[in-house]
């Protein structure tokens, strides 16, 4: 449906991605939009390369984002925006991490990880880049790098008239919620 | 209430809402979360079972006492308990009963992309896909309600996008239903071949009145929009077809997909120019409706191999495609899932891939991985169990081949629950000479972490008798078994060798938790607490990679240094790298 906004978050598993896809979702369905999420359990966690798909709107049918279809492609690792590139509108948004990730092949010394990755992107797309790494270790907690991506993507989405600070309480454990609500602020106020 | 779920978490919802007594499961992506949401229901007897089998077994047994039972499983588990399955196609039920398939097309998480609505036509049970969540949970309630009406099982076919993708539920309550009385009932229970024999005119009688009630029911329905293009379709295909057609087709929906509404088809086929038959993998909708002498396209267009979407509908029918980006998309290199930094395989995978002349047969798990680069342990990998037998079948031929070539079947713990025991058996009963290794990482990893016979954890966390794997290989008749710590590689090697040398079939328990387990209470006791990292002195590293060889994600090889070294954030301290490590240039330190 014309109306419905993609969401596209990637990165590299265990970086958090399905945290920031939940208090996302039931952000925007608390705030009265239809909302799918969609996301890929299993092999792929161990390590792999991730994708976290949130549509919104007044009715949506696919629970997948088609290439060329994103209005904004967070990315937590640097590297993965150009394994998703793809799915981006060409008018849309690129909100990059920088933050690197070797993956095995570059571990091992068989393959280097490729230079120039933001330049590249900025060429290509809107683009906006974030340091969360540096941004969450200076809270304290490099844990929340995610939580401050996600302050970053509501900012670029304009979706701020919701009341994030609520729903990320409903959605993280006590002790961990201020940590979180000042990493959202950081990320809202980085971009 | 509104709730965000996924397909999983609303199947266990249905069944809790459905007043469901007793479900039992094994684990297998992208199944796994159903039981795991039952649970916590207090209301419902919820189990894990050491495979699919068994846990349909059981919930047969729970059906015909009287419970409104259900099972869940991976597209391929339904391989593994096809035998109850198609014998529930002829006795029917008691209390209702559900069994749910979750197929898993473009192969996330499995080895084929096999199509199961193809079991429920064969085995002639009825069948309900769901599209969305909110369909999930209402249609176990009413797949409850058909199969005590209908006297018949209903599998509900899921797939990785509908148990994996988050929509909105409206929740409701649970509604009790009274166990129904167990009444003996031998013409019906009993499949002996007399019995079977009229049972089997029984069953196509129910299958005319499912039918009927297919061309009947809403669960099938029709949406009118323009007509020169229709659409029938199901599952989450439907919800691609409505985002490339919109309101340009109309729709057959269909939610009860065996037996199909054929009268139903027939007159909105009638009522369209052209009519599109739009469904994932196999054609199985499409053969019958042309075998019901009705034209449609289908696979001519749209492919039946790996997972469908609507950029795949949209391109196949239209010829279209979106605008994208150009850029290079091969710049980005290659991020494959790896074993965890600490984990217990890569130690015993590093020393079994110095042996020569060996045939290493493999299993379903994360020890999978040990098949990948740098390691590359692994020759085979078929399906549940059967590392352990091609081990025996494949030995036998060398021999007789006179090759001396050796045999390693390599299984996890809960793999060798589910279905390597019988396997082992089968060495010892043959005179097999092959080594078996059961990589014992105390908890079913690769599905996240389940409990199993061997970690002394129920599905809900309670204590349970913990079964001990070497008492069962001994009382299977192995006269030769050692249990040993993979990450002792003093320890490994040497039993390795030890194995080797023997010419009778031994068995090897390689006994180390998940680098990723939290630790039971056991697990800290035999095990202790794991602390500190590694690290390398880069005056004595040399640059020879055998650290890196490990393929362990926590070292990296400095191209400009011709050093490695260790990142502190993801190393666990398991040690691996500094018993590697020739020149001594790596060590513990943080304890």
């Amino acid at each position: 449906m014309k109306d419905t906004k993609n969401i596209l978050l990637v990165g590299v598993g265990g970086q958090g991605t399905i945290l920031v896809s939940k208090i996302l979702s039931t952000g925007l369905m608390e705030a009265g939009y239809d909302v799918k999420m969609s996301e890929i359990h299993g092999m792929a966690q161990r390590g792999g390369s991730v994708s976290t798909q949130v549509r919104y709107g007044k009715e949506v049918s696919s629970p997948i984002i088609g290439i060329g279809e994103a209005d904004i492609l967070v990315s937590f690792e640097t590297m993965e925006t150009l394994r998703w590139l793809e799915f981006l509108k060409p008018e849309g948004v690129v909100v990059i991490n920088d933050f690197k990730i070797p993956s095995a092949p570059i571990l091992m010394g068989k393959a280097d990880y490729p230079e120039g990755i933001i330049e590249l992107i900025e060429g290509k797309a809107k683009t906006k880049v974030i340091n969360a790494g540096e941004i969450a270790e200076e809270l304290g907690n490099q844990k929340v790098m995610n939580v401050v991506l996600l302050g970053a993507l509501i900012k670029s989405m304009n979706l701020t008239d919701i009341d994030w600070e609520a729903v990320i309480k409903s959605q993280v454990k006590e002790k961990f919620v201020d940590i979180n609500i000042k990493a959202f602020k950081k990320g809202m106020d980085a971009v | 209430m509104r709730v965000l779920m996924t397909g999983n978490e609303a199947i266990a919802q249905g069944a809790y809402e459905a007043g469901v007594h007793f479900a039992a499961a094994y684990p297998g992506t992208p199944s796994t979360e159903i039981l795991e949401n039952i649970a916590p229901h207090k209301e419902i007897i919820a189990e894990w079972a050491p495979n699919e089998k068994v846990a349909v077994e059981s919930a047969v047994g729970a059906c015909y006492a009287g419970a409104r039972a259900l099972t869940a499983m991976k597209h391929v588990g339904l391989n593994v308990a096809a035998d109850p399955f198609f014998t529930m196609g002829y006795t029917g039920v008691n209390g209702g009963m559900v069994l749910v398939s979750a197929d898993d097309p473009g192969l996330h998480s499995s080895q084929n992309e096999q199509d199961n609505r193809y079991y429920a036509k064969m085995a002639k049970v009825a069948m309900f896909e769901p599209s969305s969540s909110q369909e999930c949970k209402d249609m176990v309630i009413k797949a409850m309600d058909i199969s005590e009406k209908y006297d018949v099982l209903v599998m509900i076919r899921m797939t990785t996008r509908v148990c994996h993708s988050k929509s909105i539920v409206e929740t409701g309550e649970r509604v009790e239903v009274p166990i129904k009385p167990y009444v003996k009932n031998v013409p019906k229970y009993n499949v002996s071949p007399a019995n079977a024999k009229a049972l089997h005119l029984v069953v196509e009688k129910k299958l005319k009145e499912l039918e009927k009630f297919s061309n009947e029911t809403d669960l099938n329905y029709i949406e009118w929009n323009d007509k020169k293009i229709g659409v029938i379709s199901a599952g989450v295909a439907y919800q691609y077809a409505k985002e490339v057609f919109g309101k340009n087709a109309s729709y057959l929906k269909l939610g009860f997909t065996f037996p199909l509404p054929m009268e139903k088809i027939r007159k909105f086929a009638d009522e369209v120019e052209t009519l599109y038959v739009v469904e994932e993998l196999e054609p199985f909708m499409e053969e019958q409706i042309k075998a019901a002498g009705i034209n449609c396209i289908g696979k001519d267009k749209i492919p039946n191999t790996w997972e469908l979407n609507p950029d795949i509908v949209k391109k196949s029918i239209f010829g279209t495609e979106n605008q994208i980006i150009d850029y290079d998309k091969s710049l980005a290199v290659g991020r494959p899932p790896t074993l965890c930094a600490g984990c217990p395989h890569r130690a015993f995978f590093y020393q079994l891939s110095k042996k020569k002349n060996t045939m290493i047969t493999g299993d379903i798990g994360c020890y999978t991985l040990g098949g990948a680069p740098p390691l590359n342990a692994m020759d085979t990998c078929v399906c549940m169990g059967a590392s352990v037998s091609m081990a025996h079948g494949a030995k036998k031929v060398f021999e007789k081949n006179n090759d001396d070539k050796r045999v390693v079947a390599t299984i996890g713990d809960s793999t060798f629950f589910h279905s390597g025991m019988t396997s082992l058996l089968d060495v010892v009963f043959n005179k097999g000479n092959t080594i078996t290794c059961i990589l014992d990482n105390r908890i079913t990893a690769m599905t996240g972490h389940q409990d199993n016979p061997g970690t002394g954890y129920t599905l809900q966390g309670e204590i349970t008798d913990t079964v001990q794997i070497e008492p069962i290989v001994r009382a299977l008749g192995i006269k030769h078994v050692k249990t040993i710590n993979p990450m002792n590689q003093a320890e490994m090697k040497e039993t390795l060798n030890w194995a080797y040398d023997l010419n009778e079939p031994s068995v090897i328990i390689s006994r180390y938790p998940c680098a990723l387990k939290k630790y039971s209470k056991e697990d800290l006791e035999e095990f202790g607490p794991i602390s500190g990292y590694c690290l390398v002195d880069e005056d004595t590293c040399i640059g020879c990679k055998i650290c890196v060889s490990t393929g362990c994600p926590a070292i990296v090889f400095k191209k400009d240094i011709k050093k490695s070294s260790i990142n502190k954030v993801q190393c666990v301290g398991c040690e691996l790298c500094l018993q590697v490590c020739p020149t001594k240039a790596i060590s513990k330190v943080g304890e």
